[in-house]
């Protein structure tokens, strides 16, 4: 029965992970670059939070409702302003400005917040749980957070699907100058599309930081565990970052359970053997990988 | 070939004037580093030995990513391989500490083999990330050690015998020794045919195949190249530093630090590397103790240049200028000036 | 009157100019055909006038205004829409999708998915079909009616016939003639030179970046087009 429950652990945790593999996700969809800063980005908006809670009072959730159009706004500018001056110069500078982000935002709040580890208190829902049966129990938190992420993950397919917003994210990332032909202005869908991950991550850069402790430093970490869910679930396949995440999280939880100091070095070796054996991921027709 | 080239009307050359007053330039600042230990003190020497590491890093960046196009932001992993390497050949196998340092060199070579066979599945941004979480997964397999030190790390003891002066002495001519073998090997293999097949790469990897390269095999064996001279110089700098653990010698930093003395300095050209580092100590001594405020300002200068002038200080002064002290491209001179079409 | 007007145009890709010096004038409701063999420029004039390529603004003036270099999804809304060469339907979306991709901008106008479904009606019948499943026949119906569902006020139609049987070509030409006789402005360019001048009221000849022939189809004769086109 134990491990059941450490099974259960991981597929919950997969829906945190879900949540930060679908921004990055989908950046890379519709506009083929990688954000190296995905995971300080969302440990920046966990900061905010704990600004907002501490100078506001708020409950953390309540804090969503100011960091999330934050980080939007962010997105929406460092993509205009910074990342689409890039656009058609090849993969390095994309590569190496948001790498350069992503040191810059670790530095800045490790200079504004020190190197103390925070933590958000939402005042008890993160302890509580339900009894399934009489031998397992999960934690509201963790089912919420999944709960979000399919919500998430839905309304994004919905998106993508149905709206001309959607078709217009997909036409762009067929064929630009056609696209462009059409009337679609691609730096302005572009600004749009970052503008949504990084509201994304932001949800998930605060329900982290409810979930666990954090540090300037945290945000690495969250890049690699969303890069390898979207790699084990499979590129181009949304319900794939989510099979992605489970199985990155129950590789963690069984491996933590096996030996405390293996969990994210479970994850990491999963991930490989995913790489080598199938490359595609668990979710894509054979195809190329990245 | 040359009587048929000047029947044409021009030479293909190589050297520019700029290019042989660097030669004697750089010919006067070896003789002066050589020299240093008589007139310079240890911290001196030490200083010497971290610029000259950090250089040759930032030069292997430099050859996989703007000459090979191979964005890699996971070198520290080789740094870290180098260090622990040198522990492991010096103290547990008795290999003379010095002589480890370009074995450990090897030995980060022949990882890098099944580490490529997993990255170069990727491209651009994903093989980036790639190859950081491979960089990961080496960090935690040696924290995980017990003979390696876990996560506290272990003293290199091999060198406890000698005298310091000795030690110091022999690890800065090492030092010297290395940069310059790193410079030459770099400048030689780029003015080489491979050389040559790889900025054609660069410029079009499609092209580039239809004209026969082997592409894969060159990236691959210029991969294996840099994790050569990567493992080396970890070896290198953690013979100058003498304690290695997980988090210093697999940190980000290891490949943070050349990119942007790279970006800064100048992509894709052998003069920018030079530049980026020395600018990198200076600004150093400048901002001491300002840590954080250090890499924000670094950080914050490589966006810049990425953003406004891509080639770098360099390239600033090379197109100003049309200057090249290292000169790898080719030229066409005329005998007389060129027909209009 | 004048809806377009192309006044001394050059452009140039890189070093290498490929317009010299081009003008030309498309009345509103006017038909006009631009001929001329491969490399002639036809289609850089094409992609210059849509926004692709940037010229100077004074070059091309369109309902009065100079609309020279604006980007191409400016002019899209405008009313400028090309059916680009090779058709360039969008492989990851369905015929449908594709179609309402080219109604992003949301331009009033008599062409809806149903008046698309009513010119080809094998799009409707595919309708829900990815792009690449059509026939090469098929995705340049498709790629018109994509072009159509922008209510486009200027239709710029580039080298349809290419690779189609003859038969394909002449039923999309009878397409175009009944939205031209509807009353849209159409700039067609194209090597099959029979199909477009029965179609066209107006026809320029392009022969290495310059217009070397311009006038009525009814004027010219076939000694005169052959001269232009092959600079004999």
């Amino acid at each position: 029965m134990a491990w059941v429950d450490t099974i259960l652990q991981g597929l919950l945790l997969g829906g945190l992970y879900a949540l930060f593999a679908t921004g990055l996700s989908l950046i890379f969809g519709v506009m083929r670059i990688v954000n190296l800063a995905h995971g300080d980005l969302s440990i920046l908006a966990a900061f905010l939070a704990v600004v907002v809670v501490e100078t506001l009072g708020w409950n953390p959730f309540a804090a969503l409702v100011v960091v999330v159009p934050l980080l939007a706004a962010l997105g929406y500018a460092l993509q205009s302003l910074v990342l689409n001056r890039l656009l058609g110069r090849g993969i390095l500078p994309p590569i190496l400005v948001t790498f350069g982000l992503s040191i810059i935002i670790q530095n800045a709040l490790l200079e504004t917040f020190s190197a103390d580890s925070r933590r958000l208190d939402p005042g008890g829902i993160e302890t509580a749980s339900v009894a399934l049966g009489s031998q397992l129990a999960v934690g509201w938190f963790p089912l919420i957070t999944l709960a979000v992420a399919v919500l998430i993950l839905v309304g994004l397919q919905l998106v993508i699907g149905r709206l001309s917003l959607g078709r217009a994210f997909r036409a762009v990332s067929d064929d630009q100058e056609t696209a462009e032909l059409m009337g679609i202005d691609h730096r302005r869908l572009y600004a749009l599309a970052m503008a949504l991950s990084l509201a994304i991550v932001a949800i998930a850069g605060v329900f982290l930081g409810i979930r666990t402790t954090f540090t300037f430093a945290s945000g690495p970490d969250r890049l690699l565990f969303a890069f390898e869910a979207v790699i084990i679930g499979g590129l181009g396949s949304l319900w794939g970052t989510l099979v992605g995440g489970a199985v990155l999280g129950i590789a963690q939880t069984v491996g933590a359970k096996l030996s405390p100091a293996w969990g994210i070095l479970s994850g990491h070796l999963v991930f490989l053997a995913v790489l080598l054996l199938r490359p595609q991921g668990l979710f894509t027709k054979a195809r190329r990988v990245a | 070939m040359t009587r048929a080239a000047h029947a044409a009307g021009f030479r293909i050359e190589r050297t520019t004037r700029a290019g042989r007053a660097g030669l004697v330039a750089a010919v006067l600042v070896l003789a002066a580093l050589v020299t240093v230990p008589r007139w310079g003190d240890a911290s001196t020497m030490r200083i010497l030995v971290e610029f000259i590491a950090l250089l040759v890093l930032a030069q292997m960046w430099n050859l996989l990513a703007g000459y090979a196009g191979l964005v890699s932001i996971g070198q520290q992993a080789y740094v870290g391989l180098g260090g622990y390497a040198l522990l492991v050949l010096a103290d547990d196998l008795g290999v003379n500490p010095f002589a480890a340092v370009p074995l450990a060199g090897l030995v980060a070579a022949a990882l890098a083999l099944p580490t490529a066979a997993l990255v170069f599945r990727f491209q651009g941004g994903y093989f980036a990330v790639g190859t950081w979480a491979i960089a990961e997964v080496y960090r935690l397999l040696v924290a995980n050690s017990s003979a390696l030190g876990r996560g506290s790390g272990r003293t290199l003891k091999a060198v406890f015998p000698l005298a310091r002066e000795t030690r110091e002495l022999t690890t800065y001519f090492l030092a010297l020794a290395i940069g310059v073998a790193a410079l030459v090997a770099v400048y030689a293999f780029l003015r080489s045919r491979w050389g040559l097949g790889l900025m054609a790469i660069r410029d079009s990897e499609p092209g580039s195949e239809a004209l026969g390269i082997d592409v894969f095999r060159t990236k691959l064996g210029v991969y294996l190249g840099v994790a050569f001279g990567t493992g080396m110089t970890g070896a290198l700098i953690y013979l100058n530093l003498l304690r290695v653990s997980p988090d210093a010698a697999f940190s980000i930093n290891w490949t943070a630090y050349p990119i942007f003395i790279v970006v800064i300095g100048g992509i894709g050209s052998l003069e920018g590397p030079l530049i980026g580092t020395a600018l990198f100590f200076l600004t150093r001594e400048l901002l001491a103790d300002q840590g954080a405020w250090y890499m924000i300002l670094l950080g914050a200068l490589a966006v810049g240049a990425m953003l406004v002038y891509p080639r770098g200080l360099w390239g600033l002064v090379a197109d100003r200028w049309d200057v090249r002290v290292f000169p790898v491209q080719r030229r066409v001179a005329w005998d007389r000036p060129a027909r209009e079409p | 009157m004048s809806l377009l007007t192309v006044r001394h145009l050059s452009a140039s890709y890189g070093s290498f100019q490929a317009l010299f010096d081009v003008s030309l004038e498309a009345a509103e409701g006017e038909t006009v055909a631009v001929i001329g063999a491969n490399g002639a420029g036809k289609t850089t004039f094409l992609r210059s006038v849509a926004g692709v390529l940037p010229v100077p603004p004074v070059a091309v003036a369109f309902a009065g205004d100079a609309v020279g270099g604006r980007p191409a999804h400016e002019l899209a809304e405008r009313g400028i829409v090309m059916v680009p060469e090779g058709r360039r339907i969008f492989p990851s979306l369905s015929v449908e999708e594709n179609l309402k991709v080219g109604a992003y901008r949301g331009r009033p106008g008599r062409f809806t998915l149903a008046r698309v479904y009513d010119l080809f009606p094998v799009l409707g019948e595919r309708r829900r079909q990815p792009g690449p499943n059509l026939s090469g026949g098929e995705q340049q119906m498709l790629a018109i009616g994509r072009a159509l569902m922008a209510n486009p006020r200027l239709l710029l139609v580039d080298e349809i016939s290419l690779g189609l049987a003859p038969a394909v070509v002449k039923g999309l030409y009878r397409v175009l003639r009944t939205i031209a006789e509807e009353g849209t402005t159409t700039l067609v360019v194209d090597q099959d030179v029979s199909q477009i001048m029965s179609l066209a009221q107006r026809v320029y000849c392009f022969r290495k970046g310059t217009v070397s022939l311009a006038g009525r189809p009814a004027e010219l004769t076939r000694e005169r087009i052959a001269a232009a086109y092959f600079g004999i």
